[in-house]
């Protein structure tokens, strides 16, 4: 068992330890540890000798990924009074459960794919489609705009793994330019937040739907007849 | 079948209590009390055995059974428990499973007797024990199975017996995924802290407790006897996992193997002075949370 190995094992049980739990705390700070498991990839997985390049790389996605985001996070959320995530639309054990089986087809799908004859670690696959689908539900099934935007964060991940995978080296100016993208992402996206807490006093998304012009038409027909 | 197979079921037999007295010792340690003596349990024992049994004109005589099955059953499958890497009394392919399943036929009959004394009281534990144990043993079965993966067979002794430094520097993190999912089923299955207090009788959150408040006098010691048991044998289930000395001779790995049970007492003991009971709610949570350890482990092996 490898060092990969383990990375990604960690890297899947972070994944399924954010489906399970309900603290934004925890969200934060489990992000911030997958940041440095796929920071470190690059070092893992290239060849004996570490370039500058690869230093560079791993130095900036760590900075990036696990000390500038969850402190952007955290100061986003120092002014809410939601600490937890409140009513998901799937529930905390439907989520694990969900992993479990989406684990299942990721490690038999990863089976399939023509990387496999030339990997020489065989979690690498599995572990990075696996974070895009944990990514996906943490997006669709949760309703705080904070765990959607970590939910993103994740499943960047599951694509940086992927990535690594499918071009092992891949210049320096696409990774750079890449994470620059998730920066701006996640800027706007936390600015988005602030304005969306400072306006409503929440961050819960689905309520945004009341914003829109159109509403349930019959609601205010009835509040009409029923006035004498 | 060997001797010594034999000479470490006696051995269990006559020390089960000793690991429930080892719990109430530390425990008492952390919370600076001196506590009860290490024998406590055997004097328990003794005295309940001098004592007269008092049944209810309600009950039948699945009441009276349930004590004398759920002990049998646990006595049976802590027979198929290997130790310190030797063979066990009973063991045979898919012996796995059929452990397993008598603890399951020990949990039927004490829920069956609780329901026979027509407490509602007693119903409620029964119903909070069937629903936790439903998501309990998947978490344990599924666990052996990855282990019987591992090791490629679908015995207890063989499978035990190939868990060694090999293969955990082979297969490292599915075995730590296990111990952690054994560790959780182990607190959940004997009612211990952050799933149940084994000290309350009187609590409307109580699991395990309330199902044996009609007992008494022999009866009642039977049932802490096999408590006793199956403590033993999960401890032992997860002590081999962690603790696998296969070095020297027979009477050192013996050695070896009762201090990681006592090892694993002493971690039951750490966690209940540490943790407060979860609330009721959260108990499946945590249980379905040691059957996603098991099923990764499991996974990791199907490729």
């Amino acid at each position: 068992m490898s060092w990969i190995d383990t990375v990604m094992i960690l890297l899947v049980l972070t994944d399924l330890a954010m489906l399970g739990s309900s603290r934004l705390g925890v969200y934060v700070r489990l992000a911030a540890l997958q940041g440095v498991l796929v920071g470190v990839l690059p070092l893992l997985v290239g060849p004996g000798r570490i370039g500058l390049e690869t230093a560079f790389v791993v130095f900036t996605t760590i900075a990036v990924k696990s000390v500038l985001f969850p402190w952007l996070m955290s100061r986003i959320m120092r002014g809410f009074e939601a600490r937890r995530e409140k009513e998901p639309y799937v529930g905390y054990t439907a989520s694990l459960f969900l992993g479990v089986v989406a684990l299942g087809v990721a490690l038999w799908v990863s089976r399939h794919l023509p990387t496999e004859e030339t990997g020489v670690h065989p979690y690498m696959m599995p572990a990075a489609l696996f974070s895009i689908f944990a990514g996906l539900v943490l997006i669709v099934s949760r309703r705080k705009a904070v765990t959607q935007v970590l939910g993103y964060l994740v499943m960047e991940n599951g694509i940086y793994v992927a990535g690594i995978v499918l071009v092992p080296d891949s210049p320096l100016f696409v990774e750079l330019g890449v994470l620059l993208d998730l920066v701006v992402g996640v800027f706007l996206m936390g600015i988005m937040i602030f304005h969306i807490h400072r306006e409503f006093d929440h961050i819960d998304t689905d309520q945004l739907a009341t914003l829109s012009d159109w509403k349930p038409a019959p609601a205010p027909a009835v509040s009409e007849e029923a006035r004498p | 079948m060997k001797a010594i197979g034999l000479i470490h079921y006696v051995l269990a037999l006559a020390l089960a209590p000793l690991l429930l007295g080892t719990i109430n010792r530390v425990k008492a340690l952390f919370a600076g009390r001196h506590g009860p003596p290490l024998f406590q349990v055997y004097f328990d024992l003794g005295k309940l055995l001098r004592k007269g049994a008092v049944y209810s004109r309600t009950t039948t005589w699945v009441f009276r059974s349930g004590p004398v099955v759920a002990l049998a059953a646990t006595a049976l499958a802590l027979g198929m428990i290997p130790m310190a890497g030797q063979a066990a009394p009973l063991a045979f392919t898919g012996d796995v499973f059929v452990a397993v399943y008598l603890l399951g036929l020990a949990r039927f009959f004490t829920v069956l007797a609780a329901l026979d004394t027509g407490s509602a009281f007693e119903g409620m534990g029964a119903s909070r024990e069937v629903q936790f144990s439903a998501l309990a043993e998947p978490a344990l079965l599924v666990g052996l199975v990855a282990l019987g993966r591992l090791t490629h067979s679908l015995s207890l002794s063989p499978a035990y017996a190939g868990v060694g430094p090999e293969l955990w520097s082979a297969g490292g993190v599915s075995l730590a995924l296990l111990a952690v999912a054994f560790f959780v089923v182990l607190l959940a299955e004997n009612a211990r802290i952050p799933f149940d207090d084994p000290n309350t009788h009187l609590e409307l959150t109580m699991i395990h407790e309330v199902m044996v408040l009609d007992h008494g006098g022999p009866d009642f010691a039977l049932i802490t006897y096999g408590a006793s048991l199956k403590l033993w044998l999960f401890a032992s289930l997860l002590a081999g996992l962690i603790i696998p000395v296969r070095q020297g001779p027979e009477w050192l790995d013996t050695a070896a193997a009762l201090g990681g049970v006592f090892v694993v007492g002493c971690a039951v003991g750490m966690v209940e002075s540490c943790m407060a009971r979860l609330r009721l709610l959260r108990v499946p949570q945590i249980l379905f949370a040691a059957l996603v350890f098991s099923a990764l482990a499991f996974l990791l092996q199907m490729r």
